[in-house]
């Protein structure tokens, strides 16, 4: 029994190794690209949404991969930044007529603020109080979002107008597509430099020995403030995709629930690793899509698994090698 | 209603509230003291107690009816069936897990509270169960004043079990030896405390409290859902925060302190319901950020 899971652990492994070499990591990032922009073509409606929305989730699990995987900073209120970069675009086109694009780099810049807003005082933080005021952070943005006047209450923003693009109208569901496509692909390039810039190389110091890096000479307050900056932009930038894609955004798209889903991707697939957190963040929409028959069992069964996860197989299903 | 007894009322209802919290922070600062682990699931420990304790009082309402010896009854097998499902989580989950980076810990305890809410979702489609008690509802009035039988024995009952936790803490063995543990876990090991042991009543004994908190709250506020067990966790840990992390004592000051605050910060104009738990999480987010070590717990350096 155990030389069979032995040798099965053994093949995966091979099977990883051979997509670890660079080269072929590029070769299959590139054939898996173009199968998916040839996939429009032959899905149906339904099957578009699902793959534009898990789409989406990797732009989202890669942010939250910045701060979690490559700075090892527990983040619980995710959905947050996801939140201001929705409601930014919300508030500007629908309150304030704003085009959407105009809207865009006032979008980013509140997501910046928040990121140094709760990062700032609360980084020199433990760990896990870090953690508990990420979450009371994020709860604290829902909360607000259902009390203001200018977020819409309780019932959010509606009638977000659809963008336009040199004259085009980017609104059917298969523009939507290629939008979130470009941007998943865009987040991955932008990972992968991240990853293998001086900032990366300190982020895994500081993961992995806080005051070694800072003996080091690595100011490990402003790294820590880069990384949550850094995720805050990638969610506020999926967020304010999010908010033209349905039109409509609610205070309870925003939920706890949300940002642990995104946390569920990167640790499923493997923190600090690409391709682990592509892989998370399809597993966990096409996964609920599959198991549809199960009704609320599946979120029982996907905590279970994420339990097991942890147990049995600490670093994810496709682990980072770097260590 | 005159200033004077709205004044007085907020009292009461802040001690109804923060006797629960206080019951659930206890949990929070004991784990935290023996094994250093923040417990997510401590909040959906408390859930799972209001439904154990909802069942044996369905089941056995029949016999003893649903007054306040069949809410004992209740209380006290909730407390001990939860108390086992804590160490039973102790054990499954987080004892692997000890030597693993803090983050994957963390993690883990994210997962268990998942799976617990999950399940209690699962068995009730997610939809509020009624929490029926034949307890009554009078109580004493003072003028426009009043002050309901339920709120002074639920607040009487949660006196008692801090007073006998501090007993156990401050007079019995194991008292002694989770405090020791606490200090120094190595140091405990070669003096031949069995640390396995006290860490397994230290889980026993918290999730016991949540249980009674979970069970009491079930039947003061009427309805249960699997979901309950998020905010008020949060807040009570909001609370073993604000009297000091680690510290029993502590905690139960911030229960009480945090009761109070939310039910007088419901009276103030510009906070009211609406941003009540908003009030709650910056009063959390200050005292971590001015004041880590709440009013009572000791400064500690984060070992590595």
């Amino acid at each position: 029994m155990s030389t069979a899971t032995g040798r099965t652990a053994g093949l995966v492994d091979r099977l990883y190794a051979t997509f670890d070499s660079p080269r072929r990591q590029m070769l299959l990032m590139v054939a898996i690209v173009v199968v998916m922009a040839v996939l429009p073509l032959v899905m149906g409606r339904y099957a578009t949404t699902i793959m534009t929305n898990a789409l989406l989730y990797v732009v989202l699990a890669l942010g939250l991969n910045i701060v979690v995987g490559y700075a090892g900073l527990l983040d619980l209120g995710y959905a947050a930044f996801f939140a201001v970069g929705a409601y930014s675009i919300g508030i500007l086109t629908v309150q304030f007529d704003w085009n959407f694009w105009l809207a865009i780099p006032p979008a980013l810049v509140a997501a910046c603020l928040a990121g140094v807003i709760i990062g700032g005082p609360t980084l020199r933080l433990r760990s896990d109080y870090l953690a508990i005021v990420t979450l009371g952070f994020g709860e604290i943005v829902r909360f607000s979002a259902r009390n203001l006047e200018i977020t819409g209450r309780a019932s959010g923003l509606s009638n977000i107008p659809e963008p336009s693009f040199f004259g085009y109208v980017i609104n059917s569901y298969v523009d939507f597509y290629y939008v979130f496509l470009l941007l998943a692909v865009m987040a991955v390039i932008a990972s992968h430099r991240l990853y293998h810039s001086r900032l990366g190389r300190a982020w895994l110091y500081v993961r992995h020995d806080e005051d070694a890096a800072e003996a080091m000479g690595i100011n490990r307050v402003r790294v820590k403030l880069a990384a949550y900056v850094t995720g805050s932009v990638f969610g506020a930038i999926g967020g304010i995709f999010f908010s033209v894609n349905l039109g409509a955004i609610s205070p309870e798209s925003f939920s706890f629930e949300q940002s642990v889903l995104i946390l569920m991707a990167v640790i499923l697939g493997g923190m600090g690793k690409i391709p682990g957190v592509i892989l998370g963040a399809f597993i966990i929409i096409l996964g609920p899509e599959l198991l549809r028959e199960l009704g609320e069992l599946r979120l029982l069964l996907f905590a279970v698994v994420m339990l097991l996860i942890m147990l049995l197989r600490p670093s994810g299903i496709w682990p980072e090698r770097r260590h | 209603m005159p200033a004077f007894e709205t004044f007085l009322q907020a009292i009461v209802n802040g001690l109804v509230l923060g006797s629960f919290y206080a019951l659930i922070a206890l949990g929070y600062t004991m784990i935290f003291g023996v094994i250093k682990l923040l417990n997510f699931a401590h909040g959906d420990v408390y859930m799972v107690g209001a439904f154990v304790g909802f069942g044996v009082l369905s089941l056995i309402s029949g016999v003893v009816g649903a007054g306040w010896f069949g809410l004992g009854i209740a209380i006290l097998v909730s407390m001990i069936a939860v108390g086992c499902l804590g160490v039973i989580i102790q054990r499954v989950a987080y004892q692997p897990m000890l030597s693993a980076p803090r983050l994957s810990i963390l993690i883990t305890a994210l997962a268990v509270s998942l799976v617990l809410q999950n399940s209690a979702l699962s068995l009730t489609d997610g939809k509020y169960t009624a929490f029926r008690t034949d307890l009554g509802f009078g109580g004493f009035e003072f003028g426009r004043l009043f002050i309901s039988h339920q709120a002074v024995v639920l607040v009487a009952i949660a006196g008692l079990l801090m007073i006998a936790l501090e007993l156990f803490v401050s007079r019995t063995m194991y008292g002694r030896a989770m405090r020791a543990v606490s200090i120094d876990k190595d140091m405990c090991r070669l003096l031949g405390i069995n640390v396995s042991r006290v860490v397994a009543i230290t889980f026993l004994i918290g999730s016991g409290l949540a249980a009674a908190a979970g069970t009491m709250a079930g039947a003061y506020y009427g309805s249960i859902w699997y979901f309950m067990g998020f905010l008020i966790g949060l807040k009570a840990f909001t609370a073993a925060v604000i009297g000091g992390i680690g510290s029993i004592t502590g905690a139960m000051l911030g229960g009480l302190i945090l009761g109070l605050l939310e039910s007088f910060g419901t009276l103030v104009p510009f906070i009211g319901s609406e941003w009540k738990d908003v009030f709650t999480f910056s009063i959390l987010i200050l005292v971590l950020v001015f004041k880590p070590t709440g009013l009572l717990g000791k400064s500690e350096v984060e070992r590595m």
